[in-house]
């Protein structure tokens, strides 16, 4: 500890004489996010009218997910960031390692109704240190047009390429994959986890995907499916049903959404270890999480509110005038084989799974 | 070492071009004889090195031929043609040891391992670097490379030695030494040497015969002392050693040895008619300034003037004295330190006295 | 030197009396001075930028001291374990012990997650009974462990334990071949579907060597033409192999997925000209194919400025004296000119091989899934998950390769004979 100290007062120093010190004025709000139509939503939900409610401004900035700046720039006790959006995985795991303030729940408002915030929020979607604002989905899409006959409709569609010949894509971490795998091979959405726990069950997880890895395309970044659908890189792709949305009603594009095994995951909102404005930030989270504002997200993009209450009050797509309801992942329709991403499950074996996953395409 | 009749290497017409717009070589016709050391010596731009290319091969003519030993070479690589070269900055390949250098034109002609060893070891010999076989060229100092690539271009006995300014890095001391050394060699040797450069001295210094370039043609072509004493054209007279310059006219000539000539000062000049168009032409006449007497009894040479001495450099062996002469304050005359010539000042009145076959009447 | 051993050892003297060799030390001493002071600046920030990282990264390759720092009394009572059975209940008192401090000040998840690296699934059994204990006020702590976790009853779990119980340690230099501690503390390999490392900077190797070769292959050739022909025209030649050189990396390697996808330009004109069918276009991008093609044309030009400035520098004489020798031209080329260049080979080649060896994004962008190399590896530990000790054992490794490298060519080119020009 002792020489970490020491490197960071250097690393602090050597920051400060090239002059890289962001202004640490109190003032502006720092919140990071995702980028593109998912945070336009966020600005245009929350921040513009918190910044007309208080007056404080808010610097919106885009990361790519993941705990790794975080982290940096805990250890090196210079945050910067005062507001992260991130997923559950990485929520849990922060909050565990220190990176992240835990956050006192009796902040966050009640439902018009009356009923306590804790009882109104899904079950699970209030953790230690975040509290959640969306639930999002991965799906798979496909292009109508190049299925004029037969239209693939469940997960083991994906998976049968003589049923459904051409390239697929798939996002390049076994997170979600093996999932998929599972339920296409007939596992129920579940005992997924269960069977996902034995060695057996990785095992047959990666025979499924062993049987289409020659004809997988695989992306990395969430706006890259869309683009490869389009482009006909691919005939049919996994990706975030909020992308697939904004094709399809923003771009025009002739994708069909297939809800059937989709693997939902919550975004939530974390304050770093050490945030410059924390409670600022804790007062930006109770107001964005509130029932109204929650609803007003959810007419910019397709994810769905996590308060009981929000749903009622979702109404149709602010630039296109589509019902959202149907789009969301948790409208009855699209939630009859749905799984949650089990982060417990994620947090104990994504390293092992990562190295197996990467040995695997590697080979 | 006799230098035969017959002629190793002849040009024929030959003119190079290289943009097709001027001509570096203009009809050059030139014959070197076996056992010759012939020097092409002139300024730079003059051709002679384009010449000499064209003769190892790295240039070809735009028309004309080169013939060695008979044959015509135009077409012949420059790895057929069987002549040694030793280059302008000596060209030793520095990745390899002075053994190896050596050793290279013999391997590449699938000698036997002993026969390369006994001839490199003669061949070091000869230019006394005998225990330097195992030194890379840049180990050693300018002279000894010089010798080296000398040794390299003798070392597989061709029968024509082609030297491109070889001599050009060395300091004076080293370089006249040199010369010398090149000159022995070619006596014992008999090798057949055409040799390039700038330098007047040497040239007179080695020479059998120097062709004398300017302008992409050969001024003159004659053995060193022909070419100082009797300069056939005024850039020859020029080139070659000191030279004072009369510029005047011909008045008429009086036979084959001899004419007169009016200087631009309105002095008549009896002078040597060489290249001269004739009566009423204008003419430039050469004479050299050792070649000037200083008080010469009167009536004694044809021609003797009044002149005023303008300035007197010691230059230990003579004194350069440079005096005002015929309207000419450029005149230079060399005074030898005897005793009997102590006396000159500068301002003093002298006269000044040559013979007609030192005054040399060429074209202007 | 002859003269000077002749000389009586006589101490001279300055005309004012000083020894000559002191007086000689100070001068050389203040120009020493002022020489460094000019190099100061670039010291400094070398330091801070350079060799402090560095330094830093392979600090953290050894340095593990979570384990050590975080679970102080589980770690001294494990001291005398034998590790054949699982160990007596003051073990478990000590590990509860350190739970409960790890629960107060919420360390107990680093900890969790240091040793989920090593035995996947641990950091649940640790939070869940920390959780559990915490509830605990007195013992026997050994029944309530077991009870909580099976885990507890496995030699394994306390193997891990103990064996990052040093505050340094290889056990992230062994992950970085593949390799691990069993629960004899043997080195063992990683079971086969987790080996990976190994491949990989098998594979990294590989492809530098292939994009090294190419670059000598299609450099060399047009630094002879930059080297030998007129000015006008090796200008032209210079300013196209140096646009790319002014072109942004991120530009240059999306042109080539423009170029290389299956859809793309290259494959368009094979299918026009009918030497592939519609179907049969050919995969040239997302793989190593593709990797090795833009990587070959984004470090083409650390081939070609050394070769060219090298060359530049061989006289044309030594050809046509070569040749004058009776070498034909290829022969004269092969003997004489190309040994002449091969400090810019070496040069060329170990500039492009280590930039290669460590290069990121491209392969990130049309590496696809086997052209990745061993740096988006360490990015993917920096990145994703956060296992920055194995990022930086990775790292290690790399750096000590290329070093070698280094060695293995001062060795037997000799470092002094390189030249960048």
């Amino acid at each position: 500890m002792k020489n970490l100290l020491k490197s960071t007062t250097v690393a602090r120093a050597a920051v400060a004489a090239f002059g890289i010190v962001s202004a640490q004025a109190a003032d502006p709000l720092t919140v990071v996010s995702w980028g593109g139509a998912y945070t336009k939503s966020q600005v245009e939900a929350y921040h513009k009218p918190y910044t007309e409610m208080t007056g404080v401004e808010i610097v919106s900035a885009d990361y790519n997910g993941g705990l790794a700046e975080v982290k940096a720039q805990v250890e090196a006790g210079n945050v910067t960031w005062d507001l992260v959006d991130v997923e559950l995985s990485d929520a849990v795991r922060g909050c565990d390692e220190g990176l992240l303030e835990p956050i006192d729940k009796s902040i966050l408002p009640d439902a018009p109704d009356g009923t306590p915030a804790a009882d109104d929020f899904l079950p699970g979607t209030l953790t230690d240190c975040a509290v959640s604002t969306i639930v999002w989905s991965t799906v798979y899409a496909y292009d109508a047009t190049k299925f004029p006959g037969d239209k693939p409709a469940t997960m083991a569609d994906f998976f049968d390429t003589e049923g459904f010949p051409g390239k697929r894509g798939m996002r390049k971490t076994p997170k979600a994959n093996l999932e998929f795998a599972l339920i296409a091979d007939g596992v129920p959405a579940d005992e997924v986890y269960d069977v996902l726990a034995t060695p057996e069950g990785i095992d047959r997880a990666f025979a499924k995907l062993d049987s289409i890895k020659d004809d997988v395309v695989w992306w990395e970044a969430g706006a890259q499916p869309p683009q490869m659908l389009a482009d006909g890189e691919v005939v049919m792709t996994t990706a975030y049903n909020g992308r697939l949305f904004n094709a399809q009603t923003v771009e025009n594009k002739p994708f069909v959404i297939v809800w059937d095994g989709q693997v939902w995951d919550l975004d939530l909102w974390v304050i770093p270890q050490g945030a410059p404005n924390k409670e600022e930030a804790l007062k930006f989270i109770a107001f964005s999480t509130d029932t109204q504002r929650l609803a007003d997200q959810a007419a910019w993009i397709s994810y769905g509110p996590t308060r009981k209450s929000s749903v009622p009050l979702i109404s149709t797509h602010a630039e296109s005038g589509v019902e959202m309801m149907p789009h969301m992942p948790t409208a009855p329709d699209n939630f009859k084989n749905a799984l949650q991403n089990d982060f417990e499950f994620w947090a104990d074996y994504q390293d092992e799974l990562n190295e197996r996953f990467n040995a695997w395409l590697a080979q | 070492m006799a230098i035969s009749n017959e002629n190793l290497v002849e040009f024929t017409e030959v003119q190079k071009s290289y943009d097709g717009e001027t001509l570096v070589v203009k009809d050059l016709n030139l014959s070197i004889a076996r056992g010759e050391f012939l020097t092409m010596l002139g300024p730079s731009g003059s051709g002679k090195t384009t010449t000499l290319m064209m003769l190892a091969g790295f240039e070809s003519p735009t028309h004309g031929d080169v013939k060695l030993d008979g044959r015509t070479l135009n077409n012949v690589p420059p790895h057929k043609r069987d002549i040694g070269m030793v280059f302008q900055n000596y060209a030793l390949f520095p990745h390899m040891s002075v053994y190896e250098n050596l050793a290279f034109p013999l391997q590449v002609r699938k000698m036997s391992k002993s026969e390369v060893e006994t001839k490199v070891k003669k061949a070091l010999d000869m230019v006394q670097l005998g225990g330097f076989g195992t030194r890379r060229p840049s180990q050693l100092s300018g002279g000894q490379q010089q010798r080296v690539a000398l040794a390299r271009a003798l070392v597989f006995q061709p029968t024509l030695v082609l030297m491109d300014e070889p001599l050009g890095a060395l300091d004076k001391q080293l370089r006249e030494h040199m010369q010398l050394e090149i000159k022995h060699i070619h006596e014992s040797l008999g090798v057949t040497v055409v040799y390039v450069t700038h330098d007047q001295s040497e040239a007179l210094t080695m020479s059998n015969r120097i062709a004398v370039f300017n302008d992409g043609i050969i001024q003159q072509l004659a053995s060193p002392p022909d070419l100082y004493e009797r300069p056939e054209n005024a850039f020859v007279a020029q080139f070659i050693g000191e030279n004072n310059k009369l510029m005047g006219k011909v008045q008429h000539t009086n036979g084959e040895n001899a004419c007169t000539v009016v200087l631009d000062s309105g002095d008549e000049v009896q002078a040597l008619p060489v290249n001269i168009a004739g009566a009423g032409s204008a003419t430039l006449l050469s004479l050299r300034p050792e070649r000037v007497t200083i008080g010469p009894e009167a009536g004694s040479l044809p021609n003797i003037f009044d002149a005023e001495v303008q300035e007197l450099i010691y230059l230990g062996d003579h004194i350069r004295t440079r005096v005002k002469v015929c309207g000419h304050d450029d005149f230079v005359v060399k005074v030898p330190n005897a005793q009997a010539h102590a006396a000159l000042r500068e301002g003093a009145a002298v006269k000044l006295g040559w013979s007609i076959e030192d005054c040399r009447a060429l074209d202007a | 030197m002859a003269e000077s051993t002749l000389q009586p050892p006589v101490a001279l003297t300055t005309a004012d009396g000083q020894p000559l060799k002191t007086s000689l030390a100070r001068v050389e001493r203040r120009a020493r001075i002022r020489a460094f002071a000019l190099v100061v600046p670039l010291l400094i920030f070398l330091c801070i930028t350079f060799l402090f990282p560095i330094g830093q990264m392979l600090f953290r390759s050894i340095h593990d001291p979570l384990v050590v720092d975080l679970l102080p009394n589980t770690i001294a009572a494990l001291k005398d374990w034998d590790g054949t059975d699982i160990p007596g209940e003051p073990v478990f008192a000590a590990l509860a012990e350190d739970m409960k401090k790890g629960r107060e000040d919420r360390s107990i998840g680093k900890v969790a997650t240091r040793l989920n690296f090593e035995q996947s699934g641990v950091r649940s059994v640790i939070t869940r009974t920390a959780r559990r204990v915490a509830k605990l006020e007195e013992g026997p702590y050994k029944e309530a462990f077991l009870d909580a976790n099976k885990a507890w009853g496995e030699v394994e779990t306390w193997a891990t334990i103990k064996r990052l119980g040093n505050r340094f340690n290889t056990v992230q230099y062994l992950a970085s071949v593949d390799r691990r501690f069993d629960t004899e503390g043997n080195v063992v390999m990683q079971p086969e579907d987790r080996q990976i490392y190994v491949p990989i900077f098998g594979r990294t190797l590989w492809m530098s060597l292939l994009v090294t070769a190419c670059c000598l292959l299609l450099g060399f050739p047009i630094s002879y033409m930059l080297a030998t022909q007129p000015l006008r025209i090796s200008n032209l030649l210079m300013i196209m192999v140096l646009l790319p050189f002014w072109t942004s990396l991120l530009v240059r390697t999306t042109s080539w997925i423009v170029i290389l996808q299956s859809e793309g330009v290259l494959n368009d004109i094979l299918v026009w000209t009918g030497i592939v069918g519609e179907d049969g276009r050919v995969q040239l991008i997302y793989n190593q194919t593709g990797t090795v093609i833009a990587m070959t044309q984004i470090l083409l030009p650390f081939m070609v400025l050394p070769l060219y400035s090298v060359m530049k520098t061989i006289s044309p004489s030594y050809m046509r004296a070569a040749q004058s020798l009776g070498a034909p031209r290829f022969q004269a080329f092969w003997k004489v000119y190309a040994p002449n260049t091969l400090p810019g080979v070496g040069a060329g080649s170990l500039l492009v091989f280590i930039l290669a060896i460590g290069y990121y994004i491209t392969p990130a962008l049309v590496g696809g899934r086997t052209g990745q190399m061993i740096s988006n590896f360490i990015a993917h530990h920096m990145q994703s998950s956060l296992n920055w000790g194995l990022a930086a054992a990775l790292g290690g490794i790399l750096l000590i390769g290329v070093l070698l490298l280094y060695w293995l060519y001062n060795k037997l080119v000799g470092v002094e004979r390189l030249s960048l020009g």
